[in-house]
């Protein structure tokens, strides 16, 4: 859209390389072995997922490392319907958060695997509370969408 | 030690797209503020300003590129990244040392000039985790939404209803960047850009160089005949990952708690005359006023309801229109305390609440879901 003064059109593009560090190299490394890794605190006995190398709560190393369940409960839901840049796939996609068993905190990915086209059906089907499994993609790249959404059971 | 520290003038210019930059824009609101506390540039010691990077049009580091807009040229001078009212609590700390007796805070935005809001906040998110799953401050706020409603039994209609009231109140006020006489249906029927949120409970993005001219009590009672005294603030800020967090039970109530304690407030529902809260999405107005005790837990969707809050109200809440009506992202929280002053003074021109104010309250928040809040106590 032009402007109707005079304006300079600009972007920053800068390059950076993150380290991921011990605990979530590993973390992301079982994703390409369809593992989703938790870790426990050895003081409060929380499971938190991603795996974390200290509690933040108790401020004290993690211990424990903790392959955690790919099922869970659906705790909160968004139904996106707009493009942003970033967006994680083509809209309208679901986002969710997900208690997975035997987990004090939720994850965050989509919920998918059935027509998301008519939200008025979507809402149908997607209630907080019901059980979720996660689908995995066939071609895994230690990546956190190696998961391809969880699926409603 | 400066004992108390007041506000003597505040201004800033208006939320919509205008052809003037940046530059200009900092520049000539922060004259305005010196011209009407009777200051030169030079009279002011200490400049506190609030900004961010990713909202900062792609300019330099961002304060590096503003320090003569805010006449804090040879001078000292800091910034506070994120939530401009925390800038007024740093303004505030600076008197309160005795070290100085004036301080100048600037929050600067230029939101028109950036990407949408959520290509910014998606920023917010970590690039290894949420970045990937598309976790913007609009998604958060969804979750949120919809755990509050099912939790409480608030409706979307009750939701709705802030944004008809606020976006109504900004009719009069000249500053503000989105109003309207919208009715309940045509808020729920707007864009349902991500379900249970519609595109008019979303802040749009907006302009905003919003300043307050701060002084020591002596100093204070010197420059101006009425000025407002900073009586409590407080903040609080919860954890990164929204995952880790109870959404319905976040940090607003401890930096409530922190200001009303500063502030001597027991009972703040009778004791707080009036409310600017931020509230970037409709329903967060709700949750908000039970965080703040303006309310109890779960029934401000009665609140809303009643009309207390409506600018004619016992409690007005928004009556400047809110961040609905106007998010210059950064300096909005301060923007509340400009607008609470303005309403305490009784210059807020056609905004003006009908009831007395001597107590109000500013309230921002900054990162998804209401990370962190800060809250300020403003009186005579």
């Amino acid at each position: 859209m032009t402007k109707e003064y005079k304006t300079i059109k600009t972007e920053l593009r800068l390059p950076y390389e993150l380290a991921y560090g011990a605990t979530w190299t590993r973390f992301f490394e079982g994703m390409k072995e369809k593992k989703i890794y938790g870790t426990k605190c050895p003081k409060c006995g929380r499971v938190l997922v991603p795996a974390r190398s200290f509690c933040p709560r108790c401020f004290v190393d993690m211990g424990e490392w903790i392959e955690v369940s790919q099922e869970g409960k659906l705790v909160a839901w968004c139904y996106t319907n707009y493009r942003y840049f970033g967006m994680p796939t083509e809209p309208p996609f679901i986002g969710a958060q997900i208690n997975l068993d035997g987990t004090d905190v939720n994850f965050l990915h989509l919920i998918g695997g059935f027509d998301l086209s008519n939200f008025d059906e979507v809402r149908k089907i997607v209630k907080n509370g019901m059980k979720v499994r996660a689908e995995w993609k066939d071609d895994r790249n230690a990546h956190i969408m190696d998961i391809r959404y969880f699926k409603p059971l | 030690m400066s004992k108390r520290v007041g506000i003597v003038a505040v201004a800033q210019n208006a939320g919509a797209e205008s052809k003037d930059n940046f530059y200009d824009q900092a520049y000539r609101v922060t004259k305005e503020v010196l011209d009407k506390a009777g200051l030169t540039r030079d009279d002011v010691e200490t400049i506190i300003s609030a900004s961010s990077d990713i909202y900062h049009g792609g300019i330099s580091c961002a304060n590096a590129y503003y320090w003569e807009t805010t006449g804090a040229f040879m001078k000292n001078g800091s910034r506070q990244d994120g939530e401009s009212l925390f800038a007024l609590f740093y303004g505030a700390m600076r008197i309160m040392t005795g070290r100085y007796d004036t301080a100048l805070v600037i929050g600067l935005c230029k939101g028109s000039e950036n990407p949408p809001n959520d290509t910014c906040t998606l920023m917010y998110s970590d690039p290894f985790y949420l970045r990937n799953v598309g976790l913007t401050e609009t998604m958060a706020a969804a979750f949120q939404m919809r755990a509050y409603m099912e939790k409480y039994g608030i409706t979307e209609e009750q939701c709705a209803k802030v944004a008809v009231k606020n976006l109504g109140n900004a009719l009069g006020n000249p500053y503000a960047h989105r109003k309207g006489r919208y009715t309940v249906e045509e808020v729920l029927q707007s864009p349902r850009i991500s379900d249970p949120l519609t595109e008019l409970q979303c802040a749009p993005q907006s302009e905003g160089m919003v300043a307050a001219l701060l002084a020591s009590e002596e100093k204070a009672k010197k420059l101006s005949r009425k000025p407002v005294w900073i009586k409590g603030f407080g903040s609080s800020i919860d954890a990164y990952d929204i995952g880790d967090r109870d959404l319905l039970d976040g940090q607003l109530k401890n930096a409530a708690a922190r200001a009303y304690r500063m502030a001597g407030i027991k009972e703040p529902a009778k004791e707080i005359d009036l409310a600017e809260i931020s509230e970037p999405y409709a329903f967060q107005e709700l949750m908000w006023c039970e965080d703040l005790g303006l309310c109890r837990a779960g029934e401000a969707g009665k609140l809303i309801d009643s009309g207390k809050t409506e600018r004619t109200g016992e409690l007005p809440v928004n009556p400047s229109g809110g961040v609905l009506a106007n998010n210059p992202y950064v300096s909005r929280g301060l923007q509340r305390a400009v607008e609470a002053y303005l309403q305490i003074t009784g210059q807020a021109g056609e905004r003006q609440v009908e009831k007395k104010v001597k107590t109000a309250l500013a309230h921002g928040t900054h990162g998804f879901a209401g990370q962190c809040h800060a809250v300020a106590i403003l009186g005579l």
